[in-house]
């Protein structure tokens, strides 16, 4: 126990010059675009020197080092994430921004996540277990269709059949309640769940020609525990592996799919906020995301050593 | 030996056929074989031969596309080829077991040793009862002269050496007295000294449980040290069988004769087969003669044309080739 605790700590720490980095991108982005935030919050008449005073409180007439500096040292210090410039926002705590939008985004992100495992685990199974017949190639025709579909795009679809055409579901998600999730969040999931089937297909076929498999069915075990006991288990391992994997990936969907459901998640958060050159906002939300990926590395190394027990934590 | 035992397993005409795409390969291709009772059995052959594939057509698990066309094989008088599927579990790993080449393979890698065991031992005597289990488990390993059975019961296969996996195979294998145990290559994919080990073990596990064996193996070495009686296979049939001891001072099949003149003198050991000059023939094309016959010094028109059947030369010592008609054997004089 103590062992995963030190683990953690230092994969955590290892974390950190990573996160920074990701900061540091994202800022010298911002500041190569040259977009100006004060000329979107000024008032309409304000005269040049107005507009400099404003730059000069803000201190975007800094050099890029000394802007940077003066971010993570906030960051550091304080554990202060600064203020938004945007013009409905201007002068709240990006900090409060972010607790207002996260659990939304958690929320996508877990149905999503769930949604994903709960139709690809199976799925690989059953197509594994009929390998080569038209139900195997029938699913993974769904997969490739699946996996070479734009997320954006699948949303579209699925917002025509089920919202447009039927009125089974809300198409927007502005509200944030239950119903309005499905439509985000079976967007993000199937995604996802192509590529999981097409995974656990191909594990569960290669552990299915181990000896091991053999030599258990040698001693009389019945079918259904050699596949899942034993088989299941082995085919799982590499499934977990990237899980993590994942979870970065479904940060960058949750993005491109809150955009389109107008899911009120961080993802539209850091989409209106470039687009308000809101610089601090911006900061804080790719913070967050960035640290998304690596606790889902974490989540998916630990779950791995708990399942392996070949892997040693450390 | 042949005359004081009962036969165990008596496999007639056995065929097993792979069918692929590019064609049908017969990989055993009408195999006659008895196993006594206390009786341990040598298959030797090239690569390729269908050793391991006569061993899993007698527990009925040739792997996909494979499968038994044709033969009968009885385990003490029932013919297991009419077993339902769910019998058939009823003989595997209770009555006949089997151990594989590569002990590093053949362990689930995520469940520990007691876990393996436990689960055999539940399923084919019924004991549930943890403390029992437990017990049972530990016999099993002492059977196998682990030293310290316990801690083993909470290891994984990765923890332990490729001679423990064996040792831990052959466990499992034996832990529910099987009248026949089928070791496919046990020692090929272990070191010389513990190869040694492995086999002394073998002879005497099955010796104090009264079981029989099938040994299969490359290494005729082996075989003279283990086996009362040998088998000689060569592209999917049996070519001879005959007791060990006189196998190798009276080898008949030209093809025996080749493997016996390359096998080293007393002391010596050789790991594999030696080389007969020219290639096996190609089994998915059908051959009507003796499948040795373009490697064959003696061959005669007759090889190619008609398949040899096997006679009985000595008592107990059989072959299949035209050098020994039928009837001209030792029955003649
Ligand atoms: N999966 C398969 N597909 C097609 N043919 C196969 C397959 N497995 C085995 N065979 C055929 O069966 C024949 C016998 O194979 P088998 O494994 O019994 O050989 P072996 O004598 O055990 O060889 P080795 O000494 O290498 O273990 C092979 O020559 C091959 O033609
Ligand atoms: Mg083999």
């Amino acid at each position: 126990m103590a062992d995963l605790l030190s683990y953690i700590v230092r994969k955590l720490l290892l974390a950190i010059p990573v996160i920074l980095l990701a900061t540091l991108i994202v800022f010298l982005i911002l500041y190569l675009y040259g977009a100006d935030p004060i000329t979107a919050v000024a008032p309409p008449h304000a005269s040049a020197e107005d507009l400099e005073a404003l730059r000069d409180k803000y201190g975007f007439d800094e050099p890029f080092p000394i802007q940077y500096g003066k971010f993570l040292k906030r960051l550091v210090f304080d554990q202060d994430l600064g203020t938004s410039v945007a013009r409905g926002t201007l002068n709240t705590d990006v900090s409060y921004l972010i607790e207002q939008k996260l659990p939304k985004t958690l929320q996508l992100m877990a149905i999503g996540l769930t949604i994903s495992y709960s139709i690809g685990i199976p799925l690989g199974i059953y197509a594994a277990l009929r390998q080569d017949t038209l139900k195997d190639r029938g699913v993974m025709v769904f997969t490739l269709v699946g996996y070479a579909m734009p997320s954006f795009w699948l949303g579209i679809l699925l917002m025509m059949a089920l919202a447009v055409y039927t009125n089974i579901l809300p198409i927007g998600g502005t509200v944030g309640g239950l119903e309005n999730i499905i439509l985000p969040a079976l967007t993000l999931g199937l995604g996802n769940a192509a590529l999981t089937t097409r995974m656990m297909r191909s594990s569960m076929l290669e552990v299915k020609r181990q000896d091991y498999i053999t030599q258990l069915r040698s001693r009389g075990l019945p079918e259904r525990e050699v596949i899942f006991k034993h088989a299941l288990r082995n085919a799982l391992l590499p499934v977990i592996t990237v899980i993590g994997l994942d979870i970065g990936w479904f940060v960058a969907g949750a993005v491109v799919v809150e955009t389109v459901f107008s899911w009120p998640g961080i993802g539209m958060l850091v989409i209106n906020s470039i687009a308000n050159a809101d610089f601090p906002t911006v900061q804080g939300c790719i913070l967050v995301l960035a640290l998304f990926v690596v606790l889902g590395n974490l989540v998916a190394d630990i779950l791995y050593a708990f399942v392996d027990p070949r892997v040693r934590l450390g | 030996m042949i005359a004081a035992g009962k036969p165990l397993l008596e496999i007639r005409g056995l065929r097993t056929q792979f069918f692929l795409h590019e064609g049908t390969v017969t990989a055993l291709d009408g195999i006659d074989l008895t196993i006594y009772e206390n009786e341990s059995l040598g298959i030797v052959g090239e690569t390729g031969c269908g050793k391991s594939m006569t061993a899993f057509s007698v527990l009925r698990l040739v792997p996909h596309p494979g499968k038994i066309t044709d033969g009968s094989i009885k385990f003490k008088g029932l013919e297991l080829m009419n077993l339902t599927e769910e019998q058939m579990r009823g003989i595997r790993g209770r009555r006949i077991s089997m151990i594989f080449q590569d002990p590093s393979s053949s362990l689930d890698p995520v469940f520990n040793i007691g876990s393996q065991l436990g689960e055999v031992i539940s399923l084919h005597q019924n004991i549930y009862d943890k403390d029992a289990l437990k017990k049972k488990t530990i016999e099993a390993l002492k059977l196998v002269r682990i030293a310290a059975p316990e801690s083993v019961l909470r290891q994984y296969p990765h923890e332990l050496s490729g001679g423990m996996k064996q040792r831990i195979m052959i466990a499992l294998a034996l832990s529910c007295n099987p009248s026949l145990l089928i070791a496919d290559e046990p020692t090929t994919a272990l070191d010389v000294t513990i190869q040694a080990q492995i086999l002394n073990l073998l002879k005497e596990v099955i010796r104090e449980a009264g079981s029989s064996m099938i040994l299969i193996t490359h290494n005729l070495g082996v075989v003279a040290e283990t086996c009362d009686r040998v088998c000689i296979m060569y592209a999917g049939r049996i070519v001879e069988i005959a007791e060990t001891f006189e196998l190798f001072g009276n080898p008949l099949h030209p093809y025996a004769k080749g493997l016996l003149m390359a096998f080293p003198k007393l002391g010596e050991q050789k790991e594999e087969l030696a080389v007969v000059r020219g290639t096996v023939p190609n089994l998915m094309e059908p051959f009507p003669g003796c499948p040795f016959v373009d490697r064959c010094d003696y061959a005669t028109n007759v090889c190619e044309r008609v398949r040899p059947t096997m006679v009985e030369v000595e008592p107990g010592h059989m072959v299949a080739c035209h050098l020994y008609p039928k009837g001209g054997g030792w029955q003649d004089g």
